[in-house]
């Protein structure tokens, strides 16, 4: 259904362990990598690395479930506002709960969003991801004495993680903290994707027709991968809410909702690397030009846009994989 | 009654102005089955050619109109030669994310070009001020775009009733196959309809600019309003699309009027409602 998306045929279970444990190599490395040269930098690559769960758990539905969707910050600034009204009204800073009460927040904005966006299907699921991300969105800018509106939500201050390692000036505590969370939930996702269920979820991509005459119940599956994106989003947006300490609307916004799609289909639709990837591509590009000329973002994002549905539909990831296949077959 | 009036008229041209824009959206949703993010960028682009005509060339509005309608056509037909034609049939996510870089791209260089201000079209005379309608005055521009709402409705359906155009456009769009197989050349029929579209889109744009202000995030902000007409609608309906403007431009225009706190709270409430209840559009056909 979704972008003729190359889903790269099931390697052997112990082959794919090892790519597995290679991939998370990788990303450590990358992490290291950008503590040491990055160190005026870390609070860019600490939200690179919220966006990256955001674009992860929207990976979820849309590449793994096929569901087009342009309301997922919906779920994204449900755990982030969750998190931190905990924090700011209710006096839980203790970092590792507030991160809980944003996947418990995603999770229940992912069900929300779910069962609702799941009604339509083509435009009409289109229109309802627009519209629950505008209806969460006036929702909060309404609830201003919890969510503080327009002005954003202020007055978090975690205390140190497990009482011993406190956010410091630079960040460096929050980016370590970070990448330990992405690679949890990188690790989760990997064994999520690989389970009964994900490929469940595959199959129902390629044709729903086909698994519900198997016997299985497609809303209900679509439903619980909703749940789990909602987990994975909620977790991404709490920990932009320890990491900045703020809460603004525009992490409920349509705009975000829309650069979330961009970057997984800049990656590379259907694959957990993909949506690594293209945060990385799309954030540090988004650095450079609108500290270049921030006129034309918009224009070289849409441009972007373009020639990826052009001249690479698979993204940098698939494209990058399809190039190594075939070296390895013309190697044979 | 006061309110109740002027929500009335205001609601009433305030639907018909969506109608105008997003009726070519339905047409060309129906047809070419593509989800059009951009289409409410063609209708900037108009507001933005008439404005320069009318306030930087002086030219008159009605000339203003034309020159709009033919320019946005012509910039549009390239597109749909060389970008659209290639995600005809192509999974949703493709269309979704073509058209939405097309819009962003339009956004970007609106902004460049004519900057982040507002544009006006100056009003001619004629259209200024109040019409004295024997109980009650309204202002003379909503009662154009009432007019230029009604005259769009009717001919469209007299040119897609009525006419040879209109039978080889609804044979393509119930079997592109057939329709191809008897003769019809359904490559002009898209790109007639697609300017058609766009062309009314312009238009809609242009007469719609005193309640839909031309600015850059125009396509943006407005984009969604114009999918949610055709999804409310049903993709290809014009009876589906018309009913869909009117209760959606009363169901806004109440709100800003009654509970402006909360925004758009109740549009997309009301819309997810609607959508929930008939999920194929209110006059839309089973697949």
């Amino acid at each position: 259904m979704s972008a003729g998306v190359s889903v790269t045929a099931i390697p052997a279970q112990t082959r794919g362990w090892q790519r597995d444990l290679i991939g998370i190599s990788v990303i450590l490395i990358a992490a290291l990598a950008g503590y040491f040269l990055f160190p005026n930098n870390l609070a860019l690559l600490t939200r690179m690395i919220a966006i990256m769960l955001l674009v992860l758990s929207l990976d979820l539905v849309t590449g793994y479930c096929g569901v087009a969707t342009l309301g997922h910050a919906a779920l994204f600034g449900s755990g982030a506002y969750a998190a931190g009204i905990a924090a700011a009204h209710f006096g839980i800073t203790e970092p590792i709960t507030m991160i809980a009460i944003g996947a418990i927040g995603g999770a229940l904005a992912g069900l929300i969003s779910g069962v609702v966006i799941l009604r339509g299907h083509g435009l009409a699921q289109l229109v309802l991801s627009i519209a629950i991300i505008h209806l969460f969105h006036e929702a909060a800018n309404k609830a201003s004495e919890y969510t503080g509106g327009s002005d954003g939500l202020s007055g978090i201050s975690p205390d140190p993680i497990l009482g011993v390692f406190e956010f410091d000036l630079w960040g460096r505590t929050a980016y370590v903290f970070g990448i330990v969370l992405l690679l949890l939930v990188f690790i989760l996702l990997r064994i999520l994707v690989r389970s009964p269920f994900g490929m469940l979820c595959r199959g129902i991509r390629q044709d729903p027709v086909r698994v519900s005459a198997m016997g299985a119940s497609v809303k209900l599956t679509l439903i619980k991968m909703y749940a789990i994106s909602g987990l994975v989003a909620g977790v991404g947006g709490a920990f932009n809410a320890v990491s900045t300490q703020v809460v603004g609307l525009d992490s409920l916004s349509f705009t975000n909702s829309a650069e979330a799609l961009v970057m997984l289909v800049l990656g590379g639709v259907g694959s957990l690397y993909g949506a690594l990837i293209g945060t990385i591509a799309f954030i540090w590009i988004e650095d450079l030009v609108s500290a270049a000329n921030p006129f034309h973002w918009l224009t070289i994002v849409g441009a972007l846009l373009i020639a990826v549905v052009l001249f690479a539909p698979k993204g940098l990831y698939g494209t990058a994989a399809t190039f190594v296949e075939r070296y390895r077959r013309g190697a044979k | 009654m006061q309110t109740f009036f002027s929500i009335g008229v205001d609601a009433l041209a305030y639907g018909m102005i969506l109608f105008v824009i997003s009726i070519g959206l339905s047409v060309t949703m129906g047809l070419m089955r593509v989800i059009n993010l951009a289409h409410g960028a063609f209708a900037m682009i108009g507001g933005y050619i008439a404005s320069y005509a009318a306030r930087d060339l002086g030219l008159g509005y009605g000339l203003a109109i034309v020159i709009a309608v033919l320019g946005t056509i012509i910039i549009a037909v390239p597109l749909e030669r060389f970008l659209y034609r290639r995600i005809y049939g192509a999974p949703e996510l493709t269309q979704v994310l073509m058209t939405i870089g097309i819009t962003f791209c339009v956004i970007g260089l609106a902004n460049y070009v004519f900057g982040p201000t507002l544009k006006t079209i100056p009003l001619p005379a004629g259209l200024q001020g109040p019409v004295d309608i024997g109980f009650r005055t309204i202002a003379a521009h909503k009662l154009f775009a009432i007019g230029c709402g009604v005259v769009v409705a009717l001919g469209l359906w007299y040119l897609i009733e009525r006419t040879s155009f209109g039978v080889k456009l609804r044979a393509s769009v119930d079997n592109t196959a057939m329709a191809a197989a008897l003769g019809v050349r359904t490559k002009i029929v898209y790109a007639a309809s697609f300017a058609l579209a766009v062309g009314l889109a312009a238009f809609g744009g242009v007469i719609g600019a005193e309640l839909l202000p031309v600015e850059p995030y125009y396509a943006l902000r407005y984009m969604v309003t114009f999918l949610v007409v055709v999804s409310v609608g049903g993709a290809g309906s014009i009876p589906g699309a018309l009913i869909a403007c009117l209760l959606l431009g009363a169901i806004d225009t109440t709100g800003r009027y009654l509970v402006p706190e909360y925004g758009e709270f109740f549009f997309y409430l009301a819309v997810i409602a609607i959508v929930w209840v008939f999920p194929r559009g209110l006059m839309g056909r089973a697949k």
